[in-house]
């Protein structure tokens, strides 16, 4: 790792934090957003140059960072010959891009979050090509479909430009999905996820029994993003976005992704029969296809669209060759690609910017209208034909060359012939684009009159037009790129020689067949065409829109029919896929042999027994009277509670019966509002279905539980028992495990305990001011009830009462930590307690002298837990490492302080809180049903003259 | 000699749960499953009590006390949702 290597990580970076910039100043005007859009693109080439020297000389620059070593990610980059030319390639048409939009995007654009977008691409694409890993190349890979997303929907109000821009998401995230799987085999069977490795690991992989599906889900993905026939369709229609954007994403740069990608791993999985047939076939396929489509175009757009995925194709068919000649063509082709079509988009968006059509039948005669753009046309479209002279036909050369010699399944002439098919619609569609847009004669029916645009907007594409002919002329100048690149392909140095007459090879022969029959075929247009469109050829967006609408419908039907709103049917299915799980374990085998003897079972345990079976049976058959059933859960939850602590849990005795009874509490509060009865909702069959759900379920369960504690297993539990006092500082193991060894979980429960309560409280809120309030404050309420209120025993009572349960809550707090107790079940105590005293003397009275907001209480809880978690940082240990120290102040026994003390009273009080918010959030109903408050906390108040207590609304 | 004796008692009060249990079940009336329920729990924490004798801890007691409290807070709420509909007014 060299100190140049470390530019590499800036130049992935510098998009990404010049992407801030041109969004914030979007009112800074059009240059100035422009110009700052401009500052990291030039910084990001002017690092690319102080690289390049050494690249060029064969070195491989690297840097890497780790990021995830447990997963095998790193930010790791690599800059060889092939990332030098496709990062100079994103930068420099980026560049050019930056300046075009300038001047196309008009002052009602906004143009801050064009830029924006554009650089986030630039960025995402720069990544692709420089990263080493794969994992991080998969990244940038859908950081690049989801930029490309946001730019094709540029203009939102275009509806084309959203279902364009939904519909390449569509597939080139499909693709990216597969990509991914492919990746992931790739990495497995090269054991490393660095780029690098996998390369040098080609045998190993070409010879690997997972070859095949890796070769298929990568070209999946490859074949989606360079838009390879069938999946064709979509960059037609991402032609909606604006035409900087087609120029820069759909010719340039992010289509050849693909094609990048295919050549990156054209050492590791290139030359194989399987390659060969998949890759090249769909290249002449896509080819031949997309080449025929483009004549037919009226839209200049679509036409340039269809050609450049036609000569994706050529590029995908070279790669697929698998020969080094090949690759040498397919890598000048690239380059040769890039300048003409970036050059052709820009002139059609000029074109479509001034006469405002890109209709071609409405075109025509704009050379004499517009001179310096159809000079800037006409170069570029030449090129595209491969007409001699022009950087297009020194790589059509190459590649005809390289088809005349290729075998297709042992037959020679089906690739050379059709290749040269390909080669002849291309040179037709080129020289249409020359003639009836610029040819002709002048019309007066454009829409609106065209002439030749600010320099800023044609300085671009006749920048590019000087190396179509720079390099067409003079072909050696661009010998040391091709080389650079092809080298850094094949894996070895190449010494390709780049000229303009090879001699009378059978390739010059094909390309003469291709221009004159590609003239001819122009000359027969207006008839081909008027027989194209009577035969109505086959459009795949409605294809595609069937598909999606498809697949919608299906998703539908699943989750309406999962998902129907019944929280029985959720329960069922959940229930029923659960123990079939357990079933399938169990039929599975590898369940040991029982090694505990049977206990025998003492009466009075028999008797817990029995109240719990009985108690549950009336629930299940009674639940229909609902305040009955609550009485029988009472019954339940005490047994419940007594049963762990004769199971020696004191700890779960204490926290169940205080949760029972708060649960008691909110339920009686809630059904005051309910109806008390529940009525039959379905139909006897059902239930009897749900009723074999449920039995299942239990049975599952129940066996379970036998065979888990007829056995001895080695559980986690005789870590914490060993380790409690030890590590956590505390006798008692459950505390421990809480506040210390999970006290991670405990932390996350206790903020979603106060996320409950606070969500409580709000639900109750929007009720409350909704309809059912309304409907709430209309109810009759008033049905015959007894006339102590507040009666004075209880209130005396209750006021007794509070002070020692405080007490206790305290005293279960502090010995919490070696002594059944803690900060859950003290919270509940305290709340308890103080519900008390809502019962006994209204929630009016109550509140009046409440000092403390309970949504405070659980923020500050949160708050303690989470500071006194990241206290451990000051000593250096994790999160959550508890500390303690014993104290001894003379008249009290010696106690111990921890932190694990002060987290639990972190955990106490959002319990506190959140308990207490619940049932206040209840009882809020019923003023809103209308009922009084009471001002006085008793009926009777023997100090005072007897006065009748229960008024009117307060 | 306290062995038995506990044994008896805790065979007695389990016997008194399981007639408890019959009440809450058959009712008649709603005011006579809560009292019901409220025994309940106070037979329970006499078995508590009883247990913590018989295993000589002193953890059973305070639990049994707890089960006190919040026995008697439920109660409360069980009857107040009776007489007056709401348990907070």
């Amino acid at each position: 790792m060299t100190s140049e290597s470390s530019f590499l990580p800036i130049i992935a970076l510098l998009p990404f934090l010049g992407a801030l910039i041109p969004g914030v100043m979007i009112r800074a005007g059009r240059t100035a957003t422009a110009t700052f859009t401009a500052v990291p693109t030039v910084l990001a080439l002017v690092m690319l140059g102080v690289l390049a020297p050494g690249v060029l000389n064969g070195t491989v620059y690297t840097f890497s960072i780790p990021w995830l070593p447990q997963l095998g990610l790193e930010a790791a980059f690599f800059l060889d010959g092939l990332g030098l030319m496709f990062a100079c390639m994103i930068l420099g048409v980026g560049l050019l891009i930056t300046l075009y939009a300038r001047y196309y995007l008009s002052g009602e654009d906004p143009v801050g979050q064009f830029y924006t977008y554009l650089l986030l691409f630039q960025g995402a694409m720069l990544g692709i090509v420089i990263s080493d890993n794969i994992l991080l190349l998969l990244i940038f890979w859908e950081l690049t479909s989801l930029s490309s997303f946001l730019l094709i929907g540029y203009w939102k109000h275009l509806p084309e430009g959203r279902q364009g821009a939904r519909m390449a998401l569509t597939v080139t995230g499909a693709g990216g999905l597969a990509m991914i799987g492919g990746m992931l085999i790739l990495g497995n069977i090269a054991g490393s996820y660095n780029l690098t490795d996998i390369l040098a690991a080609g045998d190993l992989i070409k010879a690997s029994d997972w070859y095949t599906p890796a070769v298929i889900l990568i070209l999946l993905g490859a074949f989606t993003k360079s838009a390879q026939f069938p999946f064709h369709f979509w960059l037609p229609h991402a032609m909606a976005a604006p035409t900087p954007v087609s120029a820069y994403l759909h010719s340039a740069t992010m289509v050849k992704a693909g094609v990048f990608l295919m050549a990156r791993m054209w050492p590791a999985l290139s030359g194989t029969e399987l390659w060969f047939y998949l890759v090249a076939t769909t290249g002449l396929v896509t080819m031949v296809i997309a080449a025929v489509i483009a004549l037919f175009k009226d839209d200049l757009k679509g036409l340039l669209a269809f050609s450049t995925v036609s000569h994706l194709g050529l590029l995908t068919m070279l790669l697929g060759f698998g020969t080094e000649a090949a690759a040498i063509a397919a890598v000048f082709h690239i380059l040769n690609h890039l300048t003409f079509k970036a050059a052709l988009f820009m002139t059609a968006g000029i074109i479509d910017h001034e006469a405002h059509t890109r209709d071609i039948k409405r075109l025509g005669g704009l050379a004499k209208l517009m001179p310096i753009t159809a000079v800037i046309g006409i170069v570029a479209a030449l090129s595209m034909a491969g007409i001699p002279l022009f950087n297009g036909f020194l790589s059509k050369e190459l590649m005809l060359e390289e088809a005349s010699h290729t075998n297709w399944w042992e037959n020679p002439w089906i690739v050379p012939v059709l290749a040269t098919v390909g080669a002849l619609f291309s040179v037709a569609y080129s020289l249409r684009f020359i003639f009836h847009v610029f040819g002709g004669p002048v019309r007066d029916d454009y829409p609106s009159k065209p002439h030749d645009p600010p320099m800023g907007m044609w300085l671009s594409p006749a920048f590019l037009c000087i190396f179509v002919v720079l390099i067409g002329v003079a072909p050696f100048l661009a010998e040391p790129v091709v080389n650079m690149a092809a080298s850094a392909v094949t894996g070895h140095t190449t010494h390709a020689h780049l000229k303009i007459w090879h001699g009378l090879t059978p390739a010059l022969y094909m390309s003469i067949i291709a221009v004159a029959g590609g003239a001819v075929l122009l000359l027969l247009h207006r008839p081909l065409d008027a027989a194209w469109i009577k035969a109505g050829p086959f459009y795949a967006k409605s294809a595609f829109d069937a598909v999606i609408s498809g697949c919608v419908s299906l998703s539908r039907v699943i989750s309406d029919n999962l998902h129907n709103g019944a929280i029985s049917r959720y329960l069922a299915i959940f229930t029923a896929a659960t123990v079939t799980a357990g079933y399938m374990a169990y039929l599975g085998g590898g369940i040991a042999p029982q090694t505990r003897e049977m206990l025998p079972i003492a009466p009075v345990f028999a008797v817990g027994w029995v109240l719990l079976v009985c108690a549950t049976g009336v629930v299940v058959f009674q639940h229909h009277m609902r305040y009955r059933a609550l009485v029988v859960l009472g019954v339940i939850g005490l047994m419940v509670s007594a049963g762990f602590v004769f199971l020696s849990a004191p700890d779960l005795a204490l926290t169940q019966i205080s949760v029972e009874t708060v649960t008691i509490m909110l339920l009686l509060l809630a059904l005051h509002f309910l109806p008390k009865t529940t009525p039959v909702e379905k139909d006897t069959p059902r239930r009897l279905l749900d009723g074999a759900v449920a039995l299942a379920a239990g049975v599952g369960v129940a066996s379970l539980a036998y065979a888990f504690m007829t056995r001895d297993l080695d559980s986690i539990s005789f870590y914490h028992l060993a380790n409690s006092y030890k590590e956590g500082g505390g006798t008692n193991v459950v505390n421990v495990i809480l506040v210390d060894f999970r006290g991670y979980d405990t932390y996350g429960e206790i903020i979603v305990l106060g996320i409950a309560g606070l969500v409580i409280f709000a639900l109750m809120e929007a009720l409350l001011s909704g309809p059912a309030g309304a409907r709430l404050r209309n109810s009759g309420y008033n049905f015959d009830r007894s006339h102590d209120r507040h009666p004075l025993m209880m209130v005396v009572s209750t006021r007794v009462m509070m002070p020692i349960a405080l007490m206790v809550g305290v005293y279960i707090f502090l010995r919490g930590h070696n002594q059944p107790g803690g900060g859950f079940v003290a919270g509940l105590v305290f709340s308890i307690a103080l519900l008390m005293q809502y019962m006994a003397s209204g929630f009016a009275w109550t509140m009046r002298r409440q000092q403390f907001e309970y949504h405070a209480m659980i923020g500050w809880g949160v708050v303690i837990a989470g500071l006194t978690g990241a206290g451990a940082w000051l000593s250096g240990t994790p999160f959550l490492t508890s500390a303690f120290g014993y104290v001894h102040i003379p008249p009290i026994e010696e106690f111990e302080l921890a932190t694990a003390a002060l987290f639990d009273l972190g955990v106490f009080l959002c319990v506190l809180g959140a308990v207490m918010l619940m049932l206040y959030s209840l009882s809020r109903m019923a003023r809103h049903a209308g009922e009084t408050v009471n001002l006085e906390p008793l009926d009777y108040d023997p100090s005072r003259p007897a006065k009748m207590v229960e008024k009117g609304k307060a | 000699m306290i062995t038995y004796a506990l044994y008896f008692t805790m065979g007695c009060f389990g016997l008194g749960l399981l007639f408890n249990l019959l009440l809450v079940v058959r009712g008649p009336g709603q005011a006579d499953r809560v009292l019901a329920l409220d025994t309940m729990v106070i037979n329970v924490i006499a078995l508590l009590v009883c247990y913590g004798i018989l295993q000589g801890t002193a953890v059973y007691f305070e639990a049994s006390m707890l089960v006190a409290m919040v026995g008697f807070v439920s109660t409360v709420a069980y009857c107040r949702f009776l007489l007056r509909g709401d348990i907070i007014e």
